[in-house]
């Protein structure tokens, strides 16, 4: 293999690792605070794109992407008020339904809103043939837009779990629920905003990559059990482990075009998936016995 | 006795609606009530495992169509080039082939579709055992997570294999001589003798599930769904019960594929997609989870509401909705709300 197409590999990967990456911390900032895996994750995603490229008619892109990530954390907040905030001690096969057909009807809502043809935002700078030299590989700039926000974001989330009030609240809900209610904090609250949270970095990470990768109203469920693998990979409510598990599958996936056909490619990290569930459920940086004491 | 009444309305009912679309001159609506048959098989095989064995599987529809494609795939495909392979030349010894012609007057052999089924049948058990073991000791999120991943990876394998047709799926399934003079076809003259098969294995299966769960395992599964440490505290193998559940009803959900792709003379890959899957679950939810008879003749109405097309382009959105209206307001199954007593509640307040 050249330096080239090593470096085009790795920059491939580490494009695809970063959005998986964003969607694995949106399933651990809601499994922090509620103990629920939000199957509907993967459809923030989407949302976040398809409503920025319905928003450029009449909006600058930049803009627009600002007003997509604010709607999409309105219809977070939305799902959660609607569908999950009234619900005492639901069990976790329940949750689970529930959550499923969230993800059915926004994925339906979206397929009679914007139909099922493939879209995308222009490029934010360029266009689909400005290409730049990084280490011997010609990318587009995109990309370089692509990883800098996803880790700006990363940055921005870690900072504020660690110095605001709000973050701090957050992270209380996550160590101990009664505890946290116990020192006056609004759990209710803090799982709203978590879901509106986790569906505004969602929306963020469908806007930037949408040039790129395009948008579709399917493509969903996809990033879902990418993320998902992702934030078990990294250990499940490890949000920054998350981001080296993003990562590795990322590069797994690039790295592994040159061997395995690309119809095989979602293959891949299904069975990563399975092998971590089967044989190292806590993650590969998670701790066993934190692991034991939470409900799945 | 009284559990074998059910049964019997079950029969009544079957033969009821035959002859009403028989005088009504309505035979057309023979067909979608075959086909929501076979999807029931899959329905209360899946009501077992998730209603009374406790296990959520997303993954059901991968099992349709292994058993499905496989036969689809060993009926159609021509083993002529393969002839001198000596597992074809034991097959053919044992009479388990069959000779045809193509469209151009060449000979074709096939695979006998008995000797199909058993094929499809043995390796759905095998996948669902190699699958089973690992997946059942996950809970919760991870199970629902490494079973939708399992039926991701079946549909991928069909869509991107040649074998299976990738996209455009395998047409043209031949017919299944079950026993002479009866054979399992889309064809419009047996079209009442399919409706009667289809209802038949429909009836076999509730029996032998209904005999099942009023049985020791019945209540060893009620015990897992219950409290699972303590199931295994009494000395009960947990991990054995759930696992044969789970094989069962991956062999009721093979059986299903299989017969309904010689019924409908082919098969696509939407039959592996997820949202099959996700269909089957919301119909055992509504059914009410741990109530057989509740899926069946709530699997059955929404089969054939969504195969005459009632949906529109809706169909999947409803089967959404009613996942969450369900698991919102009637966690128990739609026949489980007491309506009885609401209505009494309501008549005092009139009073």
């Amino acid at each position: 293999m050249t330096l080239e197409l090593f470096s085009q590999y790795l920059l491939a990967g580490v494009t695809y690792g970063i959005i998986y990456a964003i969607v694995g911390i949106g399933f651990n900032i809601i499994y922090n605070t509620t103990g629920i895996i939000n199957f509907a994750q993967g459809e923030f995603v989407m949302l976040g794109g398809m409503t920025a490229i319905s928003l450029t008619q009449w909006l600058p892109l930049p803009l627009a992407i600002g007003a997509a990530v604010v709607v999409v954390m309105l219809i977070g907040a939305l799902v959660e008020i609607l569908f999950i905030r009234w619900l005492d001690r639901p069990s976790v096969l329940r949750m689970i339904i529930i959550t499923i057909g969230i993800s059915i009807l926004i994925r339906e809502a979206a397929l009679h809103i914007w139909g099922d043809g493939v879209r995308s935002l222009p490029y934010f700078a360029g266009n689909e043939i400005t290409t730049i030299q990084v280490l011997g590989a010609r990318v587009s700039p995109q990309v370089l837009w692509v990883i800098g926000v996803c880790a700006v974001m990363v940055l921005a989330l870690s900072l504020f779990f660690k110095y605001t009030l709000q973050g701090k609240k957050m992270q209380a809900c996550a160590a101990n629920r009664m505890a946290a209610t116990l020192c006056g904090i609004s759990t209710k609250n803090m799982v709203t905003l978590s879901f509106m949270l986790s569906a505004g970095i969602g929306a963020l990470a469908g806007c930037v990559m949408s040039p790129i990768t395009y948008t579709q109203y399917d493509i969903g469920t996809g990033l879902a059990i990418k993320g998902f693998t992702v934030a078990i990979l990294g250990g499940l409510g490890s949000s920054m482990a998350a981001v080296t598990a993003g990562l590795l599958l990322g590069l797994i996936e690039a790295f592994s075009v040159s061997v395995v056909p690309l119809a095989f490619q979602d293959a891949i990290a299904i069975t990563l998936l399975l092998a971590i569930l089967f044989f190292r459920p806590h993650g590969l940086f998670g701790s066993k016995d934190a692991a034991g004491l939470k409900e799945f | 006795m009284k559990r074998h009444l059910p049964l019997a309305l079950l029969v009544l009912t079957a033969i009821g609606v035959q002859q009403l679309t028989h005088a009504t001159g309505t035979a057309f609506y023979l067909t979608p009530l075959t086909m929501a048959a076979y999807y029931s098989l899959v329905i209360v095989g899946l009501c077992l495992l998730m209603g009374y064995a406790g296990q959520i599987s997303l993954g059901h529809a991968g099992f349709f169509a292994i058993g499905g494609y496989l036969s689809a795939m060993l009926t159609t495909r021509d083993l002529t080039p393969y002839q001198d392979n000596p597992v074809l030349v034991l097959l053919d010894k044992l009479g388990c082939t069959v000779t045809g012609q193509d469209m151009f007057g060449g000979a074709v052999l096939h695979v006998h579709p008995w000797a199909a089924f058993a094929c499809a049948i043995l390796i759905t058990i095998a996948v669902a055992y190699g699958i089973g073991i690992p997946v059942l000791k996950l809970k919760g999120h991870y199970l629902a997570m490494a079973t939708l991943g399992f039926g991701i990876i079946v549909y991928r394998l069909v869509l991107a294999s040649p074998l299976f047709g990738e996209a455009d799926g395998i047409s043209e399934v031949p017919a299944f001589p079950l026993f002479p003079g009866l054979a399992v076809s889309g064809g419009f003259e047996s079209r009442v003798s399919n409706y009667y098969l289809a209802w038949g294995m429909v009836a076999c299966a509730m029996w032998l599930l209904a005999n099942l769960i009023h049985s020791r395992v019945g209540r060893a599964l009620r015990a897992i769904h219950g409290a699972e440490d303590a199931t295994n505290a009494m000395g009960v193998n947990t991990a054995r019960y759930k696992l044969n559940t789970f094989v069962i009803s991956a062999v009721l959900a093979a059986v299903a594929g299989i017969f309904l792709t010689h019924y409908n003379g082919g098969i696509g890959p939407s039959e592996a997609g997820i949202m099959k899957s996700v269909r089957y679950v919301a119909i055992v939810a509504i059914g009410g989870m741990a109530n057989l008879w509740g899926a069946l003749v709530m699997g059955s109405l929404l089969n054939i509401m969504s195969l005459r097309g009632m949906f529109g382009s809706y169909d999947d959105a409803v089967f959404g909705l009613i996942l969450i209206v369900i698991m919102l307001f009637a966690p128990r199954g739609l026949l489980g709300l007491s309506l009885p007593q609401g209505l009494k509640r309501l008549l005092k307040r009139g009073e």
